[in-house]
């Protein structure tokens, strides 16, 4: 045999193993998911295929008699949608991301702070890693007590304090979402976005600095000519990143902590899929929300690289 | 940095001006680290309450009297009562997850080798196809993977819990990447020598990129070891579940024993601290590699 078609035998025989769980597990995947969209199924009785019927149910709107449909509270239309659900969990999935570039500006801060040349860097570090790296059902269960409305540490604090009437937190719709984004936050703030930052700015050149303190830039100057744009790639990174985990996130707060309520207010689009899928078995619509969700990452990630990018330079 | 008139004083001022701008980081910095500690702290300390105690806190104590470790025992023995072995859920959870990683390891670095190394018909076709799949939501295929699991007879097993948690195309991505970074020439040589490209993948490429396989295998680990939904699905016995739905069966049972409920959360962490601790350099390094995905 010919090295060359050694060598062809060769890489199949190390590429099959890899390839073949990729066709199974995830290619394959993609594709019948695709087909299940257009379907209804059980998982019990053979698919049946129902066409557009699974979007229209998801995205469609009926005339209804009424002004019942209240748009963010602002105004009212006389349409009626067929899954008010839907656009609730989307507004709830949205609603949450809010709390993103507040992460990512205190990872930011973070980062520059601990880029100093302080003692106990490594102390710092590993308790500001901490809480992200111990994320998981027992810190969440943690939380769900911290969060307590009678007697859970945050309220007895605040009471101590002189708050009269402190939240409702996981009890109450107005509170439960930002609750859940606070949690992210305390626990997100010294991840992995503090720890790409900190790189970044560890590859910032020190000569800019000292060239532009010599031509007397304050601090402020400094950040915003020299540190800003040159680590605006790892923020832009981090920001689309972060948008895309948004989306598919809230599975396991909604499960452990909330059960998605109260009143829905704590239900995210991966949450909802989740129980379509595997609550009531309804694979095709399930199927159907999880590619909607996929062409909503699809066209936000792009406007951000498309307007974001703009301010990004690549060196 | 402020334009004073003479030199002298504004030496002087810069320097108190810096060493007050220092603490006021250092406080800033420590206060923060505080509020990442307390949630902790105060787990630790409930769990360690007399159990009508934790119920009943209108102060706040933050050193109790008393320390009642025998609710470590309580939670461990109310979970045996509902069948569940905290012990085989760690177990259950560490196999799953040291299978799953060398099982992604194995086969990832072996696809990354024929990918950035051999020349074969329908490479860039192939590494193509992995690309596009990276952007995918996993929840566009939990419902056919669920279907392909089941149709193997997989549910409740742990080769549901395992295997396909292993092909994920990010693991071969990267490590394609770091093989395509290193030097040629010690494959070269070796292949001189008359190395089949066998013993070159595992004689000079993988000894060259141990801090990548260390990373991948860190990263995969912490991956499954926190795997919630999919193990959520596919177990049905307890026997079979992992750490994090033992402890939600648990909790969701035992909804207001407090220090039953903070007992069972710290046994669950206290490992994943100490395996952080041991490995932070890991872990880090495993963070920055995900960077290079922009």
């Amino acid at each position: 045999m010919s090295d060359r078609r050694k060598e062809i035998l060769t890489a199949y025989l190390f590429l099959l193993p890899n390839l073949l769980g990729f066709l199974v597990f995830t290619s394959g995947p993609v594709i019948a998911s695709l087909y299940l969209a257009f379907t209804r199924w059980d998982l019990f009785h053979a698919p049946r295929w129902v066409g557009l019927q699974n979007f229209v149910s998801l995205l469609g709107f009926s005339r209804s008699l009424d002004d019942s449909t209240s748009i963010l509270g602002l105004f009212r239309v006389p349409y009626t949608a067929n899954d008010p659900f839907f656009w609730q969990y989307l507004y709830n999935t949205a609603y949450m991301m809010l709390a993103i570039p507040f992460t990512l500006l205190g990872s930011l801060m973070l980062a520059i702070a601990l880029n100093q040349k302080i003692r106990g860097v490594v102390i710092y570090r590993t308790l500001y890693f901490l809480p992200s790296i111990t994320a998981g059902v027992a810190v969440l269960v943690l939380w769900k007590w911290l969060y307590n409305t009678d007697i859970g540490l945050i309220n007895t604090i605040l009471t101590q304090l002189g708050v009269r009437n402190p939240p409702d937190w996981l009890g109450s719709s107005t509170w439960s979402k930002p609750a859940l984004m606070l949690m992210g936050f305390v626990m997100g703030v010294g991840g992995s976005s503090m720890i790409l930052y900190l790189a970044a700015l560890q590859g910032v050149p020190r000569e800019l600095y000292e060239a532009a303190q010599i031509d007397g830039a304050s601090g402020r100057q400094q950040f915003l000519s020299i540190t800003w744009p040159l680590i605006a790639p790892t923020t832009f990174f981090l920001g689309i990143m972060s948008i895309i985990g948004g989306f598919q996130g809230g599975f396991m707060q909604a499960y452990v902590m909330t059960a998605g309520g109260p009143a829905g207010s704590t239900t995210t689009l991966e949450f909802y899929i989740y129980n379509k899928a595997f609550t009531v078995f309804n694979m095709g619509y399930a199927s159907a929300i999880a590619w909607v969700l996929f062409v909503i990452i699809l066209i936000v990630s792009l406007a951000t690289w498309k307007y974001g990018g703009r301010s990004v330079q690549y060196h | 940095m402020s334009s004073t008139t003479s030199a002298r004083p504004r030496g002087q001022s810069e320097q108190t001006l810096a060493q007050l701008r220092l603490v006021v980081l250092y406080i800033a910095l420590t206060a923060g680290a505080l509020i990442m500690v307390v949630p902790f702290y105060w787990m630790t300390v409930t769990s360690l309450r007399e159990p009508s105690a934790a119920f009943s806190t209108a102060t706040i104590e933050w050193f109790p009297k008393k320390l009642y470790w025998s609710n470590y025992a309580e939670a461990i023995a109310r979970m045996a009562a509902d069948g569940m072995s905290f012990w085989r859920l760690y177990g259950n959870s560490l196999y799953v997850a040291a299978a799953g990683t060398f099982g992604q390891v194995v086969t990832s670095s072996m696809a990354a080798y024929a990918f950035a190394r051999l020349r074969f018909p329908g490479r860039d076709q192939l590494f193509f196809g992995y690309l596009a799949t990276m952007m995918i939501p996993g929840s566009v295929t939990l419902v056919p993977v669920f279907a392909v699991v089941r149709a193997l007879g997989w549910v409740n097993s742990y080769y549901a819990l395992i295997v396909p948690g292993i092909f994920s195309p990010w693991g071969t991505f990267m490590l394609r990447q770091f093989f395509m970074s290193l030097p040629r020439e010690l494959e070269e040589s070796a292949r001189m020598d008359g190395a089949s490209l066998t013993q070159i993948y595992l004689k000079v490429t993988l000894p060259l990129a141990k801090t990548a396989l260390a990373t991948l295998a860190t990263f995969t680990f912490m991956g499954f070891w926190g795997s919630f939904m999919w193990p959520l699905i596919v177990t049905v016995t307890p026997e079979l579940r992992t750490l994090p739905i033992g402890l939600t069966v648990f909790t969701q049972r035992y909804s207001t024993d407090y220090s039953l409920l903070m007992a069972a959360s710290v046994m669950a962490t206290v490992p994943v601290v100490i395996v952080f601790l041991f490995n932070q350099r890991y872990f880090i390094e495993s963070i920055k590699l995900q960077g290079i995905k922009g």
